[in-house]
């Protein structure tokens, strides 16, 4: 399937900040489910870093903007040929070791909650497990934009029993890793077709390690595996070590929080609907 | 008087005047010639140095005097020429092989799959970032100031405490304790032979631009980087930066645009090639670590790991000197310099092992037993110092989280003659020296002599209430 | 230079400058409530607080101006930023900052004002004689100054010190003045009275100036040969136009070694140009207060481009 994006994030400032600096996790990697026809980040007024690829496999780029600003435009064009592979990540050149997404960070904490979710999963064999446990996020984590927030933790959002993708991205992480899974967050789009029931096109899922097999993703917003509707972005332990965008504003007044809106428009480049989501938040 | 310990000038047991060992032979004559009221007369004079050059140290929770001195004790620690050599070999030894470590262990991890070192110990590491796996820094050097922390017991017998990999302080004091004893001993200087460690701020700034990125074209600009002058080791820091000819900068002073990290100068930005950072991996860069941090340049990772900068020690060489890491350095030895390691481990049990920490538990009045990743001498426990109810609490810590704790033999320090209140006694000694690794690995001779001033105390860290001496290497 | 650095060598200057001149302040307060006053002695110190900016926090902190509180906010008191205490260890602490961009006299000299400020503050108060201290403040500045002067190369930090210095002092003689004239003798019969001649007296005095001045001018007080000498005699070392002038001077010798103008050097030469043009009568015709008013703004705006341009880092 080959799938286009056009993706426009603005930041806003209250008062006109000295410089913008940001660290994009914004072009898609090829490997066996996807590979990159062409993509282009641009930054209004912005000055590139040097790109690089991580020890992950995810293409980064630093960029900054010199002030005053007060306005930012990050915006991201390109077309993906993808492929299912059922799920599995292959291909990608990543050397990091499966052991380090062993490691808990403050958003994935676990508590006695999330012990017993994943304790009350089944499964001998990883593969079903790791499924097993995907399940049971989906149903204990009811899908509700606007119930959770950006620094939300995945013991928070199983308390609260909703939440959106990154919630139940990292429930199901906290989950995974309990039960002994390197497991990780993955950020990246979601294309979906009219009779889907898309949640958001701006997405994220989760990635469980399975001996054997490798990385395998698990979408517990659509109770389902990543297929060709999926664009991988770039991964991490958690949302923010994930986060597509990172940035931070020099001089700006800490009281007044930047205001932000996306808009994410794919579609299929055979097909001739699009289809487009409007979402705001703001970040800290 | 101390019985039992290794005495560097007297020997064993720290035999009175029976014999002199040869690198002290000339000092004995200087100790007997001074008269007390000299002695005294000297050691103020010493500190008014100290306190004109600004050198202090504050201690961490301990409060009170910010602008406190180290002690300083007059008395030399000597060690021959044949010795040093011995030394030597056995340092840059480890300081290899704990940077070919961390070039594994950040690339393909050999030794891991090897089977030579748990995957948990390295990967689930604290120290270990995630963010720096696929960068090979450049020269392939991640620890370019390596500290090891050396206590002796025996005319042969050294033992390698732990390794420093990240930033080791203390430099300025082994600097600084020469000046000061040449400024009130010359003629101790024409009698004995001393080898000169004046050149360490040079080959320290000629090790730090031998590893600029490739980018940089003509002479690296290098610039140290310090938390600010709150920091308790800034006199440390700006003392460096001044005999290196470098600036001294704050996060503040630094910024990112482009492909590069730019200083904040009154002409305007300049580019800066190398830094020597002193503060922690996760205040470098918001942008990848604590996004809280207000001492780092945000954006500064990405621009370092697209070979824009240097940094070092490199972000993530502390995975190399955790505590936990440290039995396994012998191993690093074999491993990839295919040698059998020259300077010996202290035998330590990890208590995260059932067995290990059933046999520290038994034995808690004879070991000492650290954190795994304590520093300074805090959290520690010396159980023959130690009172039963100390020894006790303890236990139910080490119960708690028995994976946060080492537990090592009370080693017999060896003695050095101190100058102390009663007049000439022995007192317990360490040595820090400081191996630099860059374009080549090299080692001035000599380093930092911690003293526990205090009569029978084992623990010489500054904060302890341990003092320094100036280490001597004698010239063949 | 690292911005920060010329920033921290700045503020030495300035907040020893101003140490300096809160000394004086008490000096001219003190003795001019000896006097009897048709505006009681509590309206005196209530407008001397005031020109100097600390007369809100000493209102919070104390309530009535009584003499003791006033040394203890003018000297001691660390709550008040201007106070003497606060403006040696702030000078002090921004020494330490960069301490090896100072020669070991210079780091002496400010090491020892902050050693002895602690044993002052040891001592009973009672056994402290307020012209000691204030001799004491005097004597830190000067030989901090004669140190610089003395010892430190000749580099663009030695012209940041001066820019510090220069500027603080400019500010501070307009500001002395403009307590004297505007804020104590509002009422225009006042002027020209005995009394305020012996206030104008005790303001030279305060600014170390009296003598200075008799050799200047001779004869008797008015407050046109004050205003002359404080406002445009390149003679007076605290005369805005020595001030201006210094500061000119040390940006033009930055301009130089940097090989680029800025706007503060604009903004200098424009200053000086203007006292260079001015004469006193025109002065008094705009209203002495009115011209010191906008004589502190414009050395605001400047202490500003300098910022902007050198100390702030964010030159291109």
């Amino acid at each position: 399937m080959r799938l286009v994006v056009d993706h426009v994030t603005r930041y806003r400032y209250d008062a006109p900040v000295r410089a913008v600096m940001q660290s994009h996790r914004l072009t898609p990697s090829d490997c066996d489910s996807q590979r990159v026809v062409d993509w282009a980040v641009e930054v209004s007024g912005g000055v590139p870093g040097g790109a690089f690829r991580d020890g992950a496999g995810d293409r980064m780029q630093g960029w900054t903007v010199p002030g005053p600003v007060e306005e930012v435009l990050v915006r991201v064009r390109g077309t993906v040929e993808t492929r299912d592979t059922a799920g599995v990540l292959k291909g990608l050149r990543e050397t990091v070791s499966p052991n380090c997404y062993l490691i808990d960070t403050p958003a994935t904490e676990a508590d006695a909650a999330l012990f017993a979710l994943a304790r009350g999963v089944d499964g001998d064999e990883v593969l079903a497990l790791a499924h097993g446990l995907a399940a049971a996020v989906a149903q204990a984590v009811a899908y509700r934009p606007g119930a959770t927030h950006a620094a939300t933790t995945a013991a928070e959002a199983l308390a609260l029993g909703e939440g959106v993708c990154q919630d139940h991205a990292q429930v199901l992480i906290a989950c995974a890793r309990l039960r002994g899974l390197p497991a990780r967050y993955v950020s990246g789009y979601l294309f979906a077709t009219e009779d889907g029931t898309p949640h958001e096109a701006a997405h994220a899922w989760a990635e469980i390690h399975v001996a054997g097999l490798g990385w395998v993703g698990f979408d517990p917003a659509n109770a389902c595996c990543p297929d060709e509707r999926y664009i991988r972005l770039g991964s991490g332990l958690d949302a923010q070590d994930a986060a597509p965008i990172r940035g931070v504003a020099r001089g700006a007044t800490g009281a007044s929080p930047e205001v932000l809106d996306v808009t994410v428009a794919i579609r299929a480049a055979e097909q001739a609907q699009a289809q487009v989501q409007a979402q705001s938040q703001s970040q800290a | 008087m101390l019985t039992g310990y290794f005495d560097e000038m007297h020997g064993k047991s720290g035999g009175k005047a029976a014999e002199v060992r040869a690198p002290y032979a000339k000092l004995k004559n200087w100790v007997q010639a001074m008269p007390v009221d000299l002695r005294t007369l000297k050691q103020a004079e010493a500190e008014t140095l100290f306190r004109r050059i600004g050198i202090t140290f504050a201690v961490y929770g301990e409060g009170g005097d910010p602008d406190r001195l180290i002690p300083f004790d007059m008395f030399p620690r000597v060690f021959s020429g044949a010795e040093w050599a011995r030394l030597e070999k056995g340092i840059k030894q480890r300081a290899r092989a704990l940077n070919a470590f961390l070039v594994d262990v950040y690339g393909r991890g050999e030794i891991v799959r090897a089977g030579r070192i748990p995957a948990r110990l390295v990967y689930q590491n604290a120290a270990y970032e995630k963010a720096c796996v696929g960068f090979v820094p450049p020269k392939g050097v991640y620890s370019h100031i390596v500290g090891i922390d050396i206590v002796r017991t025996g005319p042969d017998e050294f033992f390698v405490l732990e390794d420093n990999c990240r930033t080791p302080s203390g430099v300025s004091y082994m600097l600084e304790n020469r000046e000061i004893m040449m400024r009130m001993f010359p003629d101790l200087f024409r009698e004995n032979r001393i080898e000169p460690v004046d050149s360490y701020p040079e080959k320290l700034r000629r090790t730090l631009a031998s590893v600029a990125p490739a980018k940089c074209k003509g002479e690296p600009t290098v610039v140290i980087l310090t938390p600010g002058h709150f920091n308790s080791a800034y006199y440390e820091h700006s003392f460096l930066a001044d005999l290196m000819g470098v600036e001294l900068v704050e996060g503040q002073d630094l910024f990112v645009e482009g492909e590069y990290v730019w200083m904040r100068t009154t002409e305007g930005p300049k580019r800066v090639d190398v830094i020597y950072r002193r503060i922690d991996d996760s205040y470098l860069d918001p942008l990848c670590f604590r996004p809280d941090s207000m001492l780092g340049v945000p954006g500064l990772m990405d621009v370092y790991r697209s070979g824009g900068v240097s940094i070092c020690s490199a972000p993530g060489a502390g995975v190399a000197d955790d505590k936990a890491v440290y039995t396994y350095v012998p191993e690093m030895v074999r491993f990839y310099l295919g040698e059998e390691p020259l300077l010996n481990n202290v035998p330590t049990w990890q208590c995260g092992k059932a067995d290990d920490q059933k046999y520290v538990l038994e034995h808690l009045e004879e070991l000492v037993v650290k954190e795994v990743h304590g520093s300074g001498g805090y959290g520690m426990l010396v159980g023959p110092k130690a009172s039963q109810a100390q020894i006790e609490a303890f236990r139910a810590k080490l119960r708690e989280h028995p994976g946060n704790y080492i537990a090592q033999p009370t080693l017999a320090l060896s003695t050095v003659p101190s100058f102390v209140e009663e007049g000439v006694a022995p007192r317990h000694v360490d040595l820090r020296p400081y191996c630099l690794v860059g374009e080549r690995v090299e080692l001035v001779p000599g380093g930092l002599t911690r003293v526990a001033l205090t009569e029978g105390s084992l623990v010489v860290n500054s904060s302890q209430g341990g003092g320094v001496k100036d280490t001597w290497v004698l010239a063949e | 230079m690292l911005s920060r650095t010329a920033d921290n060598l700045y503020w030495i200057a300035r907040y020893m400058e101003r140490a300096d001149t809160s000394a004086r302040l008490l000096e001219v307060g003190s003795r001019i409530s000896l006097l009897p006053s048709a505006h009681g002695y509590r309206s005196e110190w209530d407008s001397l607080l005031q020109a100097s900016g600390m007369a809100e926090g000493f209102a919070k902190k104390y309530g009535d101006p009584v003499q003791r509180n006033l040394e203890s906010w003018l000297f001691f008191d660390r709550d008040n930023p201007s106070s003497v205490a606060s403006c040696i260890t702030a000078a002090r602490e921004n020494g330490r900052i960069v301490r090896t961009a100072l020669t070991a006299q210079v780091w002496d000299a400010l090491n020892s004002a902050f050693q002895e400020l602690r044993t002052l503050e040891r001592r009973e108060r009672s056994s402290l004689e307020l012209s000691e201290l204030t001799d004491w403040v005097m004597r830190q500045a000067a030989l901090l100054r004669g140190a610089i002067d003395a010892t430190l190369l000749r580099n663009d930090g030695y012209s940041f010190l001066n820019i510090g210095y220069y500027l603080e002092r400019a500010d501070n003689t307009a500001r002395l003045m403009d307590v004297k004239y505007y804020v104590l003798l509002p009422r225009v019969e006042f002027v020209g009275s005995g009394l305020d001649n012996y206030q104008w007296t005790t303001l030279l005095r305060a600014m170390g100036a009296q003598r200075a001045f008799h050799w200047a001018y001779g004869g008797e007080v008015t407050a046109a040969k004050i205003a002359d000498f404080l406002i445009l005699n390149p003679q007076c070392p605290r005369s805005l136009t020595t001030c201006v002038a210094g500061i000119a001077n040390h940006l033009a010798r930055l301009a130089k070694a940097y090989g680029r103008q800025t706007l503060a050097q604009d903004q200098a030469r424009a200053m000086l140009a203007d006292l260079e043009a001015e004469s006193v009568e025109r002065i008094f015709d705009e209203g002495l207060h009115e011209y010191l008013s906008r004589f502190i703004g414009n050395a605001a705006a400047l202490g500003g481009a300098i910022h902007e341009v050198y100390l702030s880092g964010e030159l291109r």
